[in-house]
């Protein structure tokens, strides 16, 4: 089949942000999967929640509110300096500025993570007392899991970046990161609802 | 319903930016020889057996798909000689009642999660980046990782079975039986297991496939000029992403409670077993349509092709898979309707599933009035269609049958069930499958199949599959249960068990025949030429088998069916890089050039990745802290898998 | 290919018609009216397969004129647009007629007042059925196993509860299926009409010997169940012969009082068939074997022989032993 060229594709930008990256799809195809997850998970809550005349059945007391309000709270605060960062990033210019926010973003969530071992003992139920205690530390879990390995992400990410020059693809990088993040903070909030509030007002 | 085609080609879309020089307009071939020389190289695998591990090619990975859940089929497939002989008889005792529940297990379980879905997105993952104009797919390393870890997961259960100590609970393993107290053992943890090896994969390939579709469409492919495979491709994608995450769930709740103690489906602490089935079936029932649709698609493309004409009412076949898409996921209860759940809900669940039946009956008219206004050529490729139409509906005529939830009280669990399924997904899927191997068996290996061959092999199977399966309903109708091992003398069962026995024989000779076929034509088959069938879409430009970056230029699309509008000179786009791996991204609803964007090299992290998963799902069937000691391997394939290859900090590069 | 069509039809409607576990022969309320469904069901489903069959022929015999050598882009056609449109039409019609039918059906499933039912409680097992009638005073409660009487005419209200796995209890001449699910309690209504004997099997894969869990219905006159049940509420017969009262002490004391119960006899075990009139039943482990001497004989010396994987083990007896127990048991009628 002959062919005949009707245009160049040359002068096209070499890299892109957000919605113009495939990456970025990618990383939206998964996050919808994970949501998902977290949307049945709660589903089984739910139907558990109906089956169950009071709640927290006994022996189990309701989870203590502290730990959870301190992670829920630097959760939000993490995502304030998270949304910084993507802000950054997204300029392309600033490796200095990108580079700190990536180490703020590690700090705050080691922090998160240690306070949410804090939480695990608070819940008082464990996972195999009844159905009750089963799906809590399911939430728990699945979010935790969440959580790690995106903080594990960030310290390749920044052990990266620290040791090597940034160009416009990492700044993406860096970019699709802090989304991911934005993901964990976002799917967080409904889960502290329905673990630590659901209990005392139902 | 059609509109008259647009006449002009209409103005090329032009790139975002102005360009920065004039590239001189040349004509093709001479671009083509200096280009090409350098294309192949770039695009090239290393060779032997180290490019076979670490090759990223869409076309490679389909290519052992296919044949890796083709071999599955005929393992599955034996299970199912072995079980008919067994039932040929009442009281028969050639298999051992916890043979022949393991064998019903494990046929279920691989058709389903092994062979039907798998292959599938195997046709699927060759074609579309052909289809829709793009070199590659958009996550190729993804794609490579997916084969591993679906080996894998197949491998799981097939070792299991062949050690003895695989899963007898049937595929869809209910709780209790399946749970710690009746079910010993890990028969039913490497049921779960195989479940979230296979579902990974799956998750991949769609994720892949979804990007690839709405991201890499070549230029002026807008949405509604994007072929209909393209578009049952992308809803079975999105149905994949909402679907599987509830397997997962069910499984992996089911192995917590068996090794962790965790009640989610015990009863007596608060649980349910129900919970399990609506987990199950919420995934279940769109898995079936997530195994049709890609059937609908092939039998669109086909019929275009070998009517002479586009399919009639193409704007209504795509709102018609759209909205197969979405319903799928509010008929699952329709599996639970003995369950005991309250009737006003059982009652909305009957109207959903036979309402699904519209966009179904809608499909099926365009397609004979496609052939009726066509001038349709009888090629196999357009008998498997037909015998797909005479198959199919009867499958979905008896799905609406089973929909009514009394007449399902009498039908469900016994073999008038097992008729209606493997009527709608052998008829619905397997016959466009086979239909696809014929069609599109030219594009991927640049010959044909033979025509004689093939027409015995559709032949032989139509007949053995009916003679198989439809005595089944008057089983089902005579009171047989499914699930059963063996049958009293006496009810009358002993006559259909027989001639459905006989049916699955001339089904293996049948598929015997495909194989002959198959491995002949790949020596001696006459060789095609791009475009065999003169047929309209996009991959039929790329030549037979296609180059490793299938094009070498971007083609440029103006309308539905590109090759019958463009018959004598394919406009094209230059541009993209020879020197380095790149493809092109465009605008998701018009495809407009957007940018361009690195494809990845060959890479052996796929292979190290899935290899570490393959260790944390093994290990956690033996001890949950895997999932923790896992971490490391995991961390460290993915990170190898994602570390930029960009220039270390401070040395000097010059500005590209 | 419509010839054949309804050839097969007529072959579905024929065969099967009548017996003691199907659907297309009802004896009771429930089953006749899911039969109604059936029948329509079957009559609008041929229709529309008709037409497609119909269809696709006229597409693929069409006469047509010479072929033409370039594909044609698609030309407007009202005619098609039209036709789609009253098969739409069609099919939303056809799906309001089933989907009424079916609403209808199903209420008509349940309707009896709680207060004028038959109450039995089925509890399934692997793999056998507890068969507890549980109607009236307590006093005329009583319990029996693998087989159920009912008076024709009066609608049985079957509680169904499981003692282990998910099983399904399914008559078919009677009413659809319903499951036995642990943690849940199901009910299923049964109004049998005709006198006669029929068939349910579990229709819920539920383990090994799923396949051979079954039970005899017996549907008989208000006054020959009145008859069966006097006798039910009796206790076992006392032995008459010598073989017959030592087949009793073995019983008793060896494995065998364990599981099962016998009213009348020292034997309470509720794990297992309570065997008070064993021997009045049609057939044994839950339908596996028609009852005789011999099958007792041969269950009792090797249950796993004849129905591998049963929860009953093979306890070991003397000959002696033996005879005796078959003897006792036969008596038990």
């Amino acid at each position: 089949m002959r062919t005949n060229v009707v245009g160049d594709l040359y002068a096209l930008p070499d890299h892109a942000f957000g919605l113009k990256s495939i990456i970025w799809w990618g990383l939206m195809g998964f996050m919808m999967i994970e949501s998902m997850g977290f949307v049945l998970a709660l589903g089984a809550w739910v139907y558990i929640r109906g089956l169950n005349p009071s709640w927290p059945p006994p022996p189990d007391a309701v989870p203590g509110l502290i730990p959870g309000i301190v992670v829920t709270v630097l959760f939000l605060l993490s995502e304030v300096v998270n949304r910084w960062l993507a802000a950054q990033a997204k300029k392309k210019e600033d490796d200095h500025a990108v580079r700190l926010g990536v180490t703020a973003m590690l700090v705050l969530g080691l922090a998160i993570v240690v306070a949410r071992m804090f939480e695990f003992p608070q819940l008082h139920t464990r996972w195999d007392v009844n159905a009750y205690g089963s799906v809590v530390w399911l939430l728990m879990f699945l979010h935790t899991l969440h959580l790690i390995t995106d903080w594990i992400d960030t310290v390749v990410l920044g052990a990266w970046l620290y040791t090597h020059e940034i160009e416009p693809s990492q700044h993406s990088e860096v970019y699709d990161n802090c989304g991911y993040w934005t993901f964990v903070v976002v799917s967080w909030l409904p889960i502290w609802f329905v673990v630590y509030i659901a209990p005392r007002v139902m | 319903m059609t509109r008259p085609p647009k006449k002009t080609t209409g103005p090329a879309p032009s790139p975002r930016r102005p360009k920065k020089e004039a590239t001189p307009v040349v004509a093709a071939p001479v671009i083509a020889a200096a280009a090409d020389a350098q294309l192949e190289e770039t695009w090239a695998d290393a060779p032997g057996f180290w490019g076979w591990l670490t090759t990223v090619d869409h076309k490679r990975i389909a290519r052992r798909y296919l044949v890796t859940a083709f071999i599955f089929f005929l393992l599955a497939g034996l299970a199912a000689v072995a079980m008919r002989l067994q039932l040929s008889k009442p009281e028969n005792t050639l298999l051992s009642p916890a043979r022949y529940n393991e064998l019903f297990t494990i046929h279920g379980s691989t058709m389903m999660f092994i062979f039907a879905v798998p292959i599938m997105e195997a046709v699927t993952v060759f074609l579309i980046p052909l289809m829709v104009g793009a070199r590659a797919l958009a996550f190729p390393r993804l794609n490579a990782y997916s084969y591993w870890v679906y080996l894998a997961g197949a491998l799981t259960l097939w070792i299991g079975f062949i050690l003895n100590v695989g899963p007898d609970i049937g595929w869809f393993a209910y709780t209790p039986l399946s749970g710690p107290e009746y079910s010993a053992g890990h028969r039913a943890d490497i049921w779960a297991q195989m479940i979230t090896f296979t579902e990974i994969a799956a998750l991949a390939v769609a994720v892949n496939l979804m990007a690839t579709i709405l991201k890499m469409r070549a230029p002026g492919m807008t949405l509604s000029r994007m072929p209909l495979f393209a578009w049952s491709t992308l809803v079975t994608s999105l149905m994949t992403i909402f679907a599987l995450p509830a397997v997962m769930l069910a499984s992996s709740l089911l192995m917590s409670d068996r090794l962790l103690g965790t009640h989610f489906y015990n009863a007596a602490e608060g649980g349910d077993h129900i919970l399990y089935q609506h987990l199950f079936w919420f995934f279940g029932h769109p898995e079936v349509y997530i195994i049709f649709l890609p059937g609908l698609g092939f039998v669109s493309m086909i019929t275009a092709t070998f009517s002479r004409r586009p399919v009639f009412g193409h704007i209504v076949m795509v709102l018609a898979l759209i909205s197969i898409g979405f319903l799928a996921f509010g008929l699952w209860v329709h599996h639970m309707f003995a369950t005991g759940l309250p009737r006003l809900g059982n009652s909305f669940y009957t109207a959903a599933s036979m309402a699904i039946a519209l966009p179904s009956g809608v499909q099926i008219f365009c397609w004979i009035a496609t052939i009726w206004s066509g001038r349709p050529v009888f090629k196999t490729p357009l008998l498997w269609v037909i015998g797909f139409i005479v198959t199919f509906v009867i499958g979905g005529l008896s799905g609406v049958m089973v929909a009514s939830v009394p007449l399902d009280l009498q039908l469900h669990d016994t073999y008038f069930v097992v008729a209606h399924f493997h009527y709608v997904l052998i008829g619905g899927a397997v016959f466009p499958l086979f239909g696809a191997f014929q069609y599109w068996f030219p594009k991927f290996t640049g010959r044909m199949l033979s025509e004689t061959l093939g027409k015995w092999h559709f032949w032989l199977f139509f007949i053995g599959f009916n003679v198989a399966f439809f005595p089944m309903h008057i089983l089902g109708l005579m009171g047989m249960p499914r699930r059963v091992y063996t049958y009293p003398s006496g009810m009358g069962w002993e006559r259909y068990n027989q001639i459905a026995t006989l049916g699955g024989v001339i089904v293996v000779v049948s598929v015997l025949s495909f194989i002959v076929n198959v491995l002949t034509s790949l020596r001696r088959g006459v060789p095609a030429g791009d475009n065999p069938w003169d047929a309209p879409s996009l991959e039929w430009a790329a030549t037979s088998p296609p180059a490793p970056y299938n094009f070498a230029h971007t083609p440029v699309i103006s309308s539905r069916e590109p090759l019958w509008e463009q018959r004598e000179v394919l406009p094209i786009m230059t541009g993209l890089s020879t020197a380095e791996r790149e493809v092109l991204v465009t605008t998701p609803v018009d495809a407009e050039p957007d940018n361009r964007q690195s494809s990845p090299d060959p890479s052996i992290w796929p292979f190290v990745a899935a290899i570490a998963t393959t260790m944390v799902l093994i290990g956690t069937i033996f001890s949950e802290w895997a999932l923790v000691w896992g971490a490391v391997p995991l961390t460290i394939a993915f990170s190898g898998w994602f570390w930029p290859k960009r220039p270390r900090r401070g040395a000097k590069q010059e500005p590209q | 290919m419509k010839q054949a069509a309804s050839g097969l039809i007529a072959l579905l409607l024929l065969c099967g018609c009548s017996g003691v576990q199907t659907p297309l022969d009802p004896a009771g309320d429930q089953a006749a009216s899911i039969h109604t469904m059936w029948n329509v069901m079957l009559v609008v489903c041929s229709f529309f397969y008709a037409l497609v069959i119909g269809g696709l022929l006229w597409a693929v015999v069409r006469r047509r004129r010479e072929p033409v050598p370039e594909p044609q882009a698609s030309a407007h056609d009202p005619g098609i647009e039209r036709t789609l449109a009253v098969w739409t039409g069609l099919i939303l019609a056809g799906l309001t007629l089933l989907i009424s039918w079916s609403f209808f059906v199903d209420r008509s499933l349940a309707q009896t007042h709680d207060d004028q039912a038959l109450h039995i409680t089925v509890t399934g097992y692997q793999w056998w059925w507890r068969v507890e009638y549980q109607d009236g005073p307590v006093n005329q409660w009583f319990e029996t196993a693998n087989e159920i009487h009912l008076p024709a005419g009066r609608t049985a209200r079957i509680k169904l509860e499981s003692g282990d796995v998910i099983h399904s209890f399914w008559a078919p001449n009677l009413a659809g299926k319903m499951d036995l699910i642990p943690g849940r309690h199901n009910v299923l209504d049964i109004t049998p009409r005709r006198i006669g004997v029929y068939r349910s099997q579990c229709a819920e894969f539920c383990g090994m010997q799923h396949a051979h869990m079954a039970l005899p219905i017996t549907v008989e006159s208000p006054e020959a169940f009145k008859v069966w049940r006097a006798h039910q509420l009796q206790a076992a017969k006392a032995p008459t012969s010598q073989q017959e009262a030592f087949g009793k002490a073995v019983f008793e004391t060896k494995a065998c009082a364990f599981c099962h119960k016998i009213d009348g006899a020292d034997a309470g075990g509720r794990t297992a068939p309570n065997l008070t009139h064993l021997a009045s039943r049609p057939s044994l482990a839950a339908d596996a074997i028609p009852y005789s001497r011999g099958a007792l004989a041969g269950w009792i010396s090797d249950p796993q022989g004849m129905k591998p994987g049963t929860k009953m083990p093979n306890v070991p007896l003397t000959s002696a032993e033996s005879s005796a127990v078959v003897a006792y048991l036969d008596s038990l009628k």
